[in-house]
Parts: structure tokens; sequence; C-alpha cells
């Protein structure tokens, strides 16, 4: 019924070696919780972004186990400190196994 | 004895959560949160400091309650955070997520939007890579509870 899940990803295009960059992503997702009953009063599976993660040229930055008590539309705003240019991937995975993923380059000097 | 209405209103809320926590099977309950946050830590209690956790006293729908967690750290080697975990004491069920930190993090911080049920604590422990293991609670009064029932 949900459309194809969106990531939207706000990043600077660059940043000083050492210096703090920070990270806001977000991903259209319902988190149907599990705890939510349908008309007829039987409960809507569980299906949710389970897990979150950001790397940078390869390397984990940071990443998150997510469970149903995060909001629709999962949020997450970290930061990187970085000694090169390059590019962050973003990946979050779906409880049915679905992968989306979004990437942002980045110039570091 | 004469209060003021800061004191009655803390009162009426402090009766409040009591009553609340009566009704046990429909939500965890403290023991089992202190249960996980003893599991987190690796069968001790965590220390107060070193971690801020930064929610609304008041989130008007418990759907979308943002919270922030920071934990002053180096993060470099010998003063590193690993991961923070986050427990909702009165939601069904309390976990809520886990962050996880690496050097190239810069900051052990993170923000995030969570849904409460109703109003309760909420919990964020910090484990440092060294084992040691902080704690931050914060009460989150909610008006409208964000588990769809």
């Amino acid at each position: 019924m949900a459309a194809k899940p969106k990531p939207r990803i706000k990043v600077p295009k660059e940043a000083k070696v050492g210096e703090l960059v920070t990270i806001k992503t977000l991903i259209s997702h319902e988190m149907e919780s599990g705890q939510r009953k349908d008309k007829e009063g039987n409960l809507i599976p569980r299906k949710i972004i389970n897990k979150f993660a950001c790397d940078f040229n390869g390397a984990p930055v940071f990443s998150c186990d997510i469970d149903p008590a995060i909001s629709a539309n999962p949020y997450f705003e970290f930061s990187a400190k970085l000694t090169e240019s390059g590019a962050f991937t973003f990946t979050w995975t779906d409880d049915d196994g679905s992968v989306y993923t979004d990437e942002q380059k980045i110039t570091v000097s | 004895m004469k209060m003021n209405r800061r004191q009655v209103l803390g009162l009426t809320a402090g009766i409040a959560l009591v009553s609340a926590t009566g009704t046990r099977f429909a939500f965890a309950d403290a023991p089992a949160t202190e249960k996980m946050i003893m599991d987190f830590a690796g069968g001790k209690m965590p220390a107060t400091g070193k971690i801020t956790l930064t929610a609304p006293e008041i989130a008007e729908n418990g759907n979308t309650v943002p919270i922030s967690v920071a934990v002053e750290s180096a993060m470099t080697d010998g003063d590193m955070v690993q991961s923070v975990l986050i427990l909702a004491e009165g939601n069904p069920n309390p976990d809520v997520a886990t962050f996880h930190f690496t050097a190239l993090s810069g900051t052990a911080a993170a923000t995030t939007r969570m849904r409460l049920a109703k109003t309760q604590n909420v919990i964020a422990i910090a484990k440092m890579a060294d084992g040691s293991v902080f704690m931050d609670k914060k009460e989150v009064k909610v008006t409208i509870g964000g588990c769809g029932g």
C-alpha cells in the first residue's frame, strides 16, 4: 500500500579536515509497530526499518539498531569527522529484507 | 501545609505515575526495563554522568517525540563510546534503539524521534570501549499516546 521508501539526506558538500560535519537523514516509511489493530480487531503485523547504517569510503561512521518505538519516517541526526574527501553511503534495511540506499559525496580540504 | 501550584502539579503527576504503573499487563514495567539495562551494562547498574539525554518535558504527540543523546568522549583510542541504548520504561516493549559510534563519528551524539505510549521515563545508557557504563533518565509527560491503540 505504501509508496516506495524515499531517503532524504542533508550533508554539507564541503568540510575542513577534522571539522565536525552534521548529517541529517530521513526515509519515508510507515514503521508499522505491530501494536496497531485493523478495523476487525486483528493486529497489523510489524514491518519496520530495523537497521540504519552510514559508512564513509567504506568505513562505518554511525549505525542504529531500530525497534518499533522509533517513529514513522525514521529520522537520525549524527556527526562525522573526516580527514579526506569521499562519499557517504546510507543503508536502510526493512524487516522484509529490502535494502534502501543513498549516497552523498563530500570534499574535505 | 502551604503548597504552591508547582508542588501540587508535581504531586498530582507523581500520583498519576504511580497508579499508571499498576496496570502491568499491557506495558513493560520498571523491573523488566531494569533487567535490560543490567544486561546491556554487563551485569551492573550504570553510573550517572558523562551521558546526557535530552527529551521534552511534555510531548504533545506521543507518535513523534524528539530525543537526543550526547556522551562526553574524545572518541579516540582510550576514550571511545561503543553504543548507546535507548529504552522507554512504559512502552509495550522498552527497546527503542541502539546507536553505534566509531572514531569517524567525531562525537558520540545522535538525535532521533520516538514513540511514547504514555507518560514515562526514557532512559539512555552509554557503553564505553573500556566497559564502563553510564546512564541518564528523563521523564516525558505524554498528552496523546503514540502506540496506535
